[in-house]
């Protein structure tokens, strides 16, 4: 077996806290305690999100004023607190809640850790925060979209990412602004994998479109496992509505765009919910057939010398590889997690407690997509949202809203050439 | 019209349900043997049929055959190297290798194939047909009259052909067959080959229209199951009826009441058959 050297330095890993950053620089350090699955299923994941918080760490520690208005980009340190540097303390939970829980133990009660971010597993984070609000620690939710991490009364739990109903939302005031545009949307349909992401982001769909009083056509629950869904495809076509909203994965979406075009069927716009529709392997299977579909994604690289662009040239220096919209979430709650410690201006839990729920930045400090950042009572950002992207060709480009978009938005989607 | 389409689609897609369990129901019917892996065998079909396409640059005609004579092959391969023996063994191991057989292949698979999703680039069966109306893919339609041919040139070879007379005789009675001079190793051997050698033209056939993954051989084997306990054990002909009824009550439930409840109306008919009657459409009792 030659994997137990690698398992043996992957517990090492996970036992020995891996220290990045420059203690040794600054007389006091903001210590963040970070949660990940830096090996297991997820992690790939995680290590893209271990390199994002360490760029964060990277552009706060050192001057970078070719960032714009970012928070603590511009000088060294954070300024409140006599230019004090990060140190990111990063251990791997292998997407184990109870292991989650028994390192953000550790992380607070012998770390001394000012601040906790984790834990992707919504499962993990679920667990780790819990600890967080025992010890009083604040602890920033980077990107898992469980709807009920927040909304337990914590008092101590904030969340950056935008979740199944800011998605909704974003969908309706894109409908609004096609509407506006002179297009016809009177009636959608839904369909969505009968599991808990596909049925609650479809429940939280199905709410916001009778609030933007869009008539829901027919709502289609499926098995993801489905052989056949030709049944479902003649259902769309008998209801024709004007948009096809599909929560799917992987197999499903691929198999979706093909028996459309092999029964003829294309109405006016087809928006997936990321998952299926972000799988590598659904731009290369149907490109030729999904030619106009819509997907989702809070994060853009954006145009040359934008911020954003400079952002994923350090990532990419860094890794080789483009930020990913996962990383660039937990990118962006871990600047606001920062930008609260400053306005702080103290380590002190309840002093960042209490910044956090005055946080308040604006989407032009934003590296995401977002409206903004604003924390509600159970710390959820009220403001989060997410772009729409479009594709065209082999590639996916920002359409939506208006001025972040890298391409025009087609309407009607071409779907294949005749 | 639509309800029209819908059964010319679930029809298409029974043809396919009935060509990959009649293998199945091909070995138990020889052999009183469950092929728990036979659900992997279709998926080892549909990477043949992938390779020689990607690879090879093969047509439809190329990778349908070579799935055919790779599946085959491995067909007889486990019946030399696996099942002669667990024979000899309680029923127990024989239940139990077939399930061991069946992860080593989707773990073998996962590791050769990684865990991505795949589908099969254009070939020249991509295309549509429209018959007054009636859109009848050609993939679909080419695999569906391909399986109901081969379901039933199988039923033929079983009962009209001296091969078919003597895989039954040594079904019957292994001993007496001997006697006659029939070698029940090579009989068998051959029930096993021809059950993989079905199972790789269906996964060909799928592989033309369904994105799949190493595990697609779980959802394929349990409608295996299913097709071959509805039409009878044993039963070639009970497979192709069962197999084209089950794939038209999909489909007509899926449209009529939605695709969450199409599997809830097919296992309510499936319990209500097998309490009338126990032994499937077509099986012996």
């Amino acid at each position: 077996m030659k994997r137990k050297p690698f398992l043996f330095a992957a517990a090492m890993a996970a036992t020995t806290l891996l220290h990045v950053g420059n203690p040794a620089a600054a007389a006091e350090t903001v210590k963040v305690g970070i949660t990940w699955p830096l090996t297991g299923n997820a992690g790939a994941a995680g290590q893209a999100s271990k390199a994002a918080a360490e760029l964060v760490a990277e552009i706060v520690n050192n001057p970078h004023p070719e960032l714009g208005d970012l928070p603590l980009a511009k000088g060294a340190g954070l300024p409140n607190l006599d230019g004090a540097k990060l140190e990111l303390i990063l251990t791997d939970h292998q997407g184990n809640p109870s292991l989650a829980q028994q390192l953000t133990t550790r992380l607070i009660t012998q770390d001394k850790v000012h601040v906790m971010l984790g834990a992707y597993q919504s499962s993990c984070s679920f667990t780790a925060t819990a600890v967080a609000e025992r010890y009083g620690i604040p602890f920033m939710v980077g990107e898992s979209a469980a709807l009920n991490i927040t909304g337990r009364g914590f008092k101590w739990v904030f969340r950056g990412t935008p979740i199944a109903s800011d998605y909704a939302r974003t969908y309706m005031r894109f409908f609004d602004d096609m509407k506006k545009a002179g297009k016809k949307i009177d009636t959608i349909a839904i369909v969505n994998e009968n599991t808990d992401y596909g049925t609650s982001v479809a429940e939280s769909i199905t709410e916001e479109a009778k609030k933007a009083n869009i008539a829901v056509a027919i709502r289609i629950p499926y098995s993801a496992s489905s052989t056949d869904v030709s049944a479902q495809v003649l259902q769309l076509k008998d209801k024709n509505p004007d948009v096809v909203i599909f929560i799917s994965y992987t197999a499903d979406s691929i198999l979706y765009m093909k028996t459309m075009k092999n029964l003829d069927y294309k109405p006016p716009m087809v928006i997936g919910d990321d998952s299926g529709f972000s799988d590598p392997s659904f731009v290369p299977a149907v490109f030729d057939v999904a030619q106009g579909v819509m997907n989702r994604s809070a994060w853009a690289v954006g145009k040359p010398g934008s911020t954003t662009y400079k952002i994923n040239e350090m990532y990419k220096a860094k890794t080789g590889r483009d930020l990913d919209d996962t990383s660039a979430r937990n990118m962006q709650s871990f600047f606001a997690l920062i930008d609260a410690i400053n306005r702080a201006g103290s380590t002190d839990p309840e002093k960042i407690r209490v910044a956090l729920t005055q946080t308040d930045l604006k989407p032009e400090q934003l590296m995401m997509g977002y409206q903004g950042v604003k924390f509600d009572d159970t710390g959820q950002n009220i403001l989060a949202a997410t772009y729409l992207i479009q594709l065209h060709g082999k590639n996916y480009q920002l359409v939506w809203p208006e001025k972040a978009a890298d391409a025009k938005l087609q309407w009607p989607m071409a779907g294949w050439a005749k | 019209m639509l309800l029209l389409q819908v059964v010319v689609g679930g029809l298409l897609l029974g043809a396919i349900y009935a060509l990959f369990s009649s293998g199945l129901t091909l070995i138990w019917g020889m052999m009183n043997v469950i092929n728990f892996a036979h659900g992997e065998f279709v998926m080892l079909g549909m990477y043949v049929a992938l390779l020689v396409v990607v690879w090879l640059g093969g047509g439809p005609a190329a990778f349908g055959t070579a799935a055919a004579i790779a599946l085959f092959v491995l067909g007889v391969v486990v019946y030399a190297g696996l099942i002669r023996h667990v024979m000899r063994g309680p029923m127990l191991a024989q239940i139990l290798s077939t399930f061991g057989l069946a992860l080593l292949l989707r773990y073998t698979a996962f590791w050769i194939f990684s865990a991505n999703f795949v589908s099969l680039p254009d070939t020249s069966l991509s295309g549509t047909i429209n018959l007054g109306g009636i859109l009848l893919p050609v993939a679909q339609l080419v695999a569906g009259v391909v399986a109901i041919a081969f379901t039933i040139a199988l039923h033929l070879l079983l009962t009209r052909t001296n091969i078919g007379s003597r895989l039954l005789a040594v079904s019957e009675d292994r001993s007496a067959a001997m006697l006659m001079g029939i070698r029940p190793d090579r009989m068998q051997a051959l029930a096993w080959g021809l059950a993989g050698c079905a199972a790789g033209i269906a996964g060909a056939l799928m592989a033309t229209a369904y994105p799949w993954s190493p595990s697609v051989g779980e959802t394929f084997g349990l409608i295996a199951f299913v097709v071959v306990a509805f039409g009878g054990f044993g039963s070639v002909p009970g497979a192709l009826y069962a197999g084209l009824i089950i794939g038209l009550i999909q489909a007509v439930s899926a449209f009529w009441f939605g695709p969450i409840y199409k599997d809830i109306i097919v296992y309510s008919l499936f319990v209500a058959l097998l309490w009338l009657r126990p032994q499937g459409l077509m099986g012996k009792a």
